[in-house]
């Protein structure tokens, strides 16, 4: 037995990565970022909001959180739908309440069945960002480039339609990208990305594109539904996070991010929002908390790069 | 190992009672040591036919980031606090991190850290590799780790725990002192090999970061609590005995874990002083004070 004599042979090991998608940087050895007023740490929420078809798709693959049972699956659909009426309306009274400006990741798809709640978010200062066109829009490299390209500029341009402006963020549904998603979304006029967890503070791709990484471990899907830890566990570990980005920050100059990534029909239920909103109480005491949205984030990014 | 017998014939057995109470230099009781792995996924690597690397198409972002926060955020934070408290590392390497990212390796070697070979990248596996092949990376790994730091690798620990029969064999043969790959016991143990001597050193999956996190779905303060019940629980023993706490800086060097980690550091290097009972050693350190402790040196 032996394998391909190419599995020995390693022809992109060299000096920086594998790929040339962006170059390598360690936070500590770059430049410190600020943030406006010297807050030392930006805390960004990004609130996902979707709509699953009873319908689901698996090409390329079918999203987290989608329809499960035998069609028709009544016990999804109409509990990520309840996200959707209920526990986003709570997110949205209870940012009120702190005063914090968020992202909000949204399908087109939500824009054209629900504008009241487009108005809802505009209204009330937060930003839209796009996140593709219905939950059956998942992206990888086994769908062909040009459906890919159909599917960006679908979503954009119901957002743009919906909203009056070009969303100039960007969240593929679980992330996931092909190798050609950083070229169309930059074609597409978009300004920054979130899927990439790789780095704690905003850097651009070799193509101009930004990424601002948007932790995919801190957030409610991971920790409350993934390895099932409870609300009061999740938000102790949001305050520990600040506690130790706010001493980094101190000591290593400039500013921290602390971005958390929300699910609607996760942390929006009755019995973890109470806890939910004593975490944003607690954020918002906190001096050196600076809530900002991802075009905030990008716009303090930008100007520092000069 | 015996290849294809139901007993692998990796060691002799020897009951945990009645072997001969031992400590460690100064009289500790547990030799602690922390085990960065320092790795290099890739984001396209080619197919082995005995094991999928990543679970979605290329590129598999979400897994790829991952990986790469450790070489530019996780390493660096989970490192300092690793000095801070006067841990160094024994690094279980992707040892083409030496080409691709040669700044996180100089650091780890510049803060007094071992290496041992975890492979060439941790998505090329050792299922199906002839003799010939194998002994390709154990010498591509002696190779570029000496380039890249001047040590000779004392230690392996497959690349993604991907073995063949022949590894073991192969490593001593090379001159290497230990495997981190056995999980048979708390205390250093002879491995049966070919030719020359290994020792299996203690390495730990149930206290391993990935498994605190990914398999036990622990939250980062149960994990922390773990790891000092593990210790307590240790330091109460007869014998000496070891405690390795193997890490990977994407998962420990996250925001909300490394805090109550530290509290980890602080709590056993609180009980490594004068009259304490934890020796904060290295791999190699542990393998020389085994020999000298069993034999007095052999």
């Amino acid at each position: 037995m032996s394998l391909d004599p190419t599995y020995l042979e390693y022809p992109r090991r060299a000096l920086g990565y594998d790929h040339a998608l962006y170059p390598y940087a360690p936070l500590p050895r770059r430049a410190p970022l600020a943030w406006p007023d010297g807050r030392r740490v930006a805390v960004w929420f990004t609130v996902s909001l979707e709509w699953f078809p009873i319908t689901p798709s698996d090409t390329p693959f079918r999203a987290p959180g989608h329809m499960q049972t035998a069609y028709p699956d009544y016990r999804h659909y109409t509990s990520r739908e309840y996200g959707t009426r209920m526990g986003f309306y709570r997110l949205l009274d209870a940012f009120d309440k702190v005063g914090a400006k968020v992202s909000v990741a949204v399908n087109a798809a939500i824009a054209q069945r629900y504008p009241q709640i487009i108005a809802d978010i505009l209204g009330a200062g937060h930003e839209i960002i796009a996140h593709s066109t219905d939950m059956n829009g998942t992206i990888a490299s086994t769908l062909p480039v040009e459906q890919e390209r159909a599917l960006i500029e679908q979503s954009l341009a119901t957002l743009e339609e919906a909203t009056g402006r070009r969303p100039r963020g960007w969240h593929s549904i679980a992330r996931s990208q092909s190798f050609a998603t950083l070229d169309l979304l930059k074609e597409a006029g978009v300004d920054y990305c979130v899927d990439w967890a790789n780095d704690e503070m905003p850097f651009a791709f070799n193509n101009g594109l930004v990424n601002i990484p948007l932790n995919h471990e801190l957030s409610d899907r991971q920790i409350i539904n993934v390895q099932q830890q409870s609300v009061d566990s999740y938000a102790q570990q949001v305050l520990d996070a600040h506690d130790w980005l706010n001493a980094e920050a101190q000591a290593q100059g400039g500013g921290r991010m602390l971005p958390l990534h929300i699910t609607p029909y996760i942390i929006g239920l009755p019995y973890r929002m109470d806890t939910f909103e004593r975490l944003l109480a607690d954020l918002a005491a906190r001096p050196d908390t600076w809530f900002a949205r991802g075009c905030d984030i990008f716009d303090a990014f930008a100007a520092n790069q000069g | 190992m015996r290849e294809g017998s139901p007993d692998p014939e990796l060691y002799e057995f020897q009951r945990y009672r009645a072997r001969k109470p031992f400590a460690w230099p100064g009289g500790k009781k547990v030799a602690v040591w922390i085990s960065p792995n320092l790795e290099y996924y890739e984001i396209d690597p080619p197919a082995n036919p005995h094991r999928k690397s990543w679970a979605r198409p290329h590129p598999d972002v979400v897994g790829y980031a991952h990986r790469d926060h450790a070489n530019r955020v996780g390493h660096w934070r989970m490192a300092d606090v690793m000095s801070k408290h006067g841990f160094p590392g024994s690094v279980s390497l992707s040892v083409a991190l030496c080409q691709h990212h040669p700044d996180v390796v100089a650091d780890a070697n510049a803060r007094g850290w071992e290496f041992f070979s975890h492979g060439i990248y941790n998505t090329r596996y050792s299922y199906g590799m002839d003799e010939a092949q194998e002994r390709a990376i154990i010498e591509d790994s002696i190779r570029t780790v000496r380039d890249a730091t001047g040590q000779t690798i004392r230690g392996w620990l497959a690349p993604a725990l991907t073995h063949t029969p022949r590894t073991l064999d192969l490593i001593a043969e090379y001159g290497m002192d230990y495997t981190c790959d056995l999980y048979h016991d708390d205390q250093p143990f002879p491995v049966k090999v070919n030719k020359g001597r290994l020792l299996s050193m203690p390495y730990s999956l149930e206290v391993n970061d990935h498994y605190g996190f990914f398999i036990y779905n622990m939250s980062p303060r149960d994990y922390a609590q773990t790891l000092i019940r593990q210790y307590e629980r240790l330091a109460a023993e007869e014998s000496g005995t070891v405690m390795c706490i193997p890490l990977h800086s994407y998962l420990i060097g996250q925001p909300h874990r490394i805090g109550p980690f530290e509290e980890v550091l602080r709590h056993i290097a609180q009980d490594a002083g004068e009259g304490g009972r934890a020796w904060i050693t290295r791999a190699g350190d542990i393998a020389d004070a085994w020999y000298d402790a069993q034999e007095g040196g052999q």
